[in-house]
């Protein structure tokens, strides 16, 4: 199972190409990285709907901004971690503040610009982003949920963060799937547990509810592709089903996912949350895999976890 | 573009300058140094050169104006409220809790408004990303953006401009308030701008150097511009008084976001009164 592989960035590349072609006001803004985050496609097609600032990120969320006024859905497309922390004061100010439909589509999202080190990681992003009022914070699960939040961003108004891998990921949903933004997707019900994941982790919540089947203990995995808004009911029946949450993200532990869900279990004042995530620390060059190890982002770690929490 | 005799738009410079600092005086609250700067920059565009609809605020072949500099947007809000986008009484609510005239300029709570700014160095990009809007959809709207001197050390501002060139937008004309005074001191002591100018030039710009306060030389220089499709953007490099049209605030730092007593206020308006024809 889960043997076909494909990088996320790949499902939006395809999307945004058929977005474009159906609705003339799609733009992208890109910021010379465009190859490396699939727009050339959409760039050789339909040049009169593209842009490029060259390597000047805060301008591009600009340019976007302006473009939005006068009628347009451009998707700013660049790396999570300058798409997030380079621009963030432009997608406070100009995007976010007069609650303009600008899409900020990035690539390279967590550690899985794993060789490029540190510098290129994005761990942070989605906490940043998801404080700011009025964005959306979404991080597609595979190929297939890629293509559809892509889709479901392009027909909502106002900013949306998307968040993609660089890395192939296994491809988990059928073509059929259907996906809501701001509803999360129940993927395998259970009573003992709930794993709750988003973008990359998904699949490591799959794998682990299956081993977790071997010794007994029957896991609940959700795909909370938006962390913002949260799908708060999904929470809450997990509360009341299962008291017993294990959050995954490949994200810092801070401010993402598992405070999000956290959030929402505090205020219940019932109920447990684990946090599996990045351990609030840089990454460095190493595989991906391995950066996933080092901060305990794995099959067996969640297994562990789960298991302690039902004893 | 309106036909309106220069006498009519001074007198209604000087009417904007006198709604400005009564609206400061009455919040005690907001930056007249940089509105007064503008002011004849504002008039010109309001008044006579750009194609707007009071009735219409989202017209879309309207021309757009960007405040970069948005802590000035006092003597927007004054343009705004003598063309009737909306009423005068507003004016008394600058500032206030609940009013349309935020601090700084909402696009969404007051009409009229294009661009949300106040965080310096962001509305250039922003008026680049209408002007190639323009450019992509054929039409013939122009896209004014007013930047301050201050400002122009924001490295964004050089973001868009290298883009404004790029994308060939000789319907972008950036406005260059070149006051010589921000909040901490003169640019030439806090951080020394050289000519900027010669550096918008550098970015292909058609740049026109002018007496930002002469209303003579803007609408001249307007009318150039209208003549010039050439591909280039262009630059007025507008060399001005900040605070200028109530002497004791001429070419003062201290006035940068300071509202005047009620003495200097009465002083204010006697001297602004003496400048209508």
């Amino acid at each position: 199972m889960y043997d076909k592989k494909i990088a996320t960035r790949d499902g939006f590349g395809e999307m945004i190409v058929e977005l474009g072609r159906k609705n003339k006001s799609i733009c992208v803004v890109d910021v010379d990285i465009g190859k490396s985050c699939k727009t050339t496609i959409f760039a050789k097609e339909l040049p009169a709907q593209h842009i490029n600032v060259g390597i000047a990120e805060q301008c591009g969320a600009g340019v976007a901004a302006g473009m939005a006024t006068c009628g347009k859905i451009p998707f700013v497309v660049t790396y999570a971690v300058f798409g997030s922390l380079r621009m963030c004061e432009m997608i406070r100010q100009e995007i976010c503040y007069p609650n303009l439909n600008v899409k900020i589509a990035c690539s390279h999202g967590g550690v899985t610009p794993a060789n490029d080190g540190a510098s290129h990681q994005s761990i942070e992003d989605m906490g940043v982003l998801r404080t700011i009022p009025n964005m959306t914070v979404v991080m597609p699960a595979d190929y297939v949920a890629a293509k559809k939040l892509v889709e479901k961003s392009a027909e909502m108004y106002g900013p949306c963060y998307l968040r993609f891998t660089r890395d192939a990921l296994s491809v988990i949903y059928d073509e059929n799937a259907t996906f809501e933004i701001g509803k999360a997707n129940l993927l395998k019900d259970g009573k003992d547990v709930a794993i709750i994941a988003n973008g990359d982790t998904v699949i490591i919540g799959l794998k682990a509810a299956e081993e977790l089947a071997k010794i007994g203990i029957n896991a609940r995995v959700v795909d909370m592709h938006t962390i913002k808004p949260l799908d708060v009911d999904i929470v809450n029946n997990c509360i009341n089903e299962i008291g017993k949450i294990i959050t995954i993200e490949d994200h810092n532990i801070l401010n993402g996912l598992g405070s999000a869900v956290s959030e929402v279990v505090a205020e219940r004042g019932k109920g447990m949350v684990k946090r599996v995530g990045i351990k609030d620390q840089f990454g460095e060059s190493a595989p991906y895999e391995r950066l996933l190890a080092m901060n305990g982002i794995t099959v067996e770690d969640l297994v562990e976890i789960a298991t302690q929490m039902n004893k | 573009m309106k036909d309106v005799s220069m006498n009519e738009l001074k007198n209604i410079a000087a009417d904007l300058r006198k709604k400005t600092v009564s609206m400061i005086y009455k919040a005690q609250s907001g930056h007249p140094g940089g509105s007064l700067s503008v002011a004849d920059f504002v008039t010109a565009l309001y008044f006579k050169e750009m194609n707007i609809d009071p009735k219409n605020p989202k017209w879309e072949d309207r021309d757009r104006f960007v405040l970069s500099k948005g802590h000035v947007c006092p003597i927007q809000y004054a343009a705004l409220a003598t063309l009737g986008f909306f009423p005068l009484e507003v004016l008394d609510t600058l500032r206030e809790e609940g009013s349309i005239l935020q601090g700084h300029p909402d696009m969404k709570k007051c009409p009229g408004i294009d661009i949300s700014t106040g965080s310096l160095g962001q509305g250039l990009a922003c008026g680049v990303g209408m002007a190639i809007c323009a450019k992509l959809d054929n039409k013939a709207y122009r896209t004014f953006v007013v930047v301050g001197d201050g400002e122009a050390q924001e490295g964004e501002i050089w973001e868009a401009a290298q883009c404004a060139n790029k994308y060939k937008l000789d319907n972008l004309v950036v406005f260059v308030d070149n006051n010589n005074l921000q909040l901490d001191g003169t640019c030439d002591e806090v951080m020394p701008n050289l000519d900027l100018g010669k550096k918008f030039e550098a970015f292909g710009f058609e740049v026109y150097n002018i007496d930002g306060n002469s209303m003579e030389e803007i609408v001249e220089t307007l009318d150039k511009i209208n003549a010039s499709i050439n591909g280039k953007p262009k630059c007025i490099y507008a060399q001005t008084v900040k605070g200028k049209g109530v002497s004791y605030m001429e070419n003062v730092c201290g006035w940068h976001g300071v509202a005047p007593n009620a003495e200097e206020y009465k002083q204010a308006m006697d001297e602004l009164n003496s400048q209508i024809i």
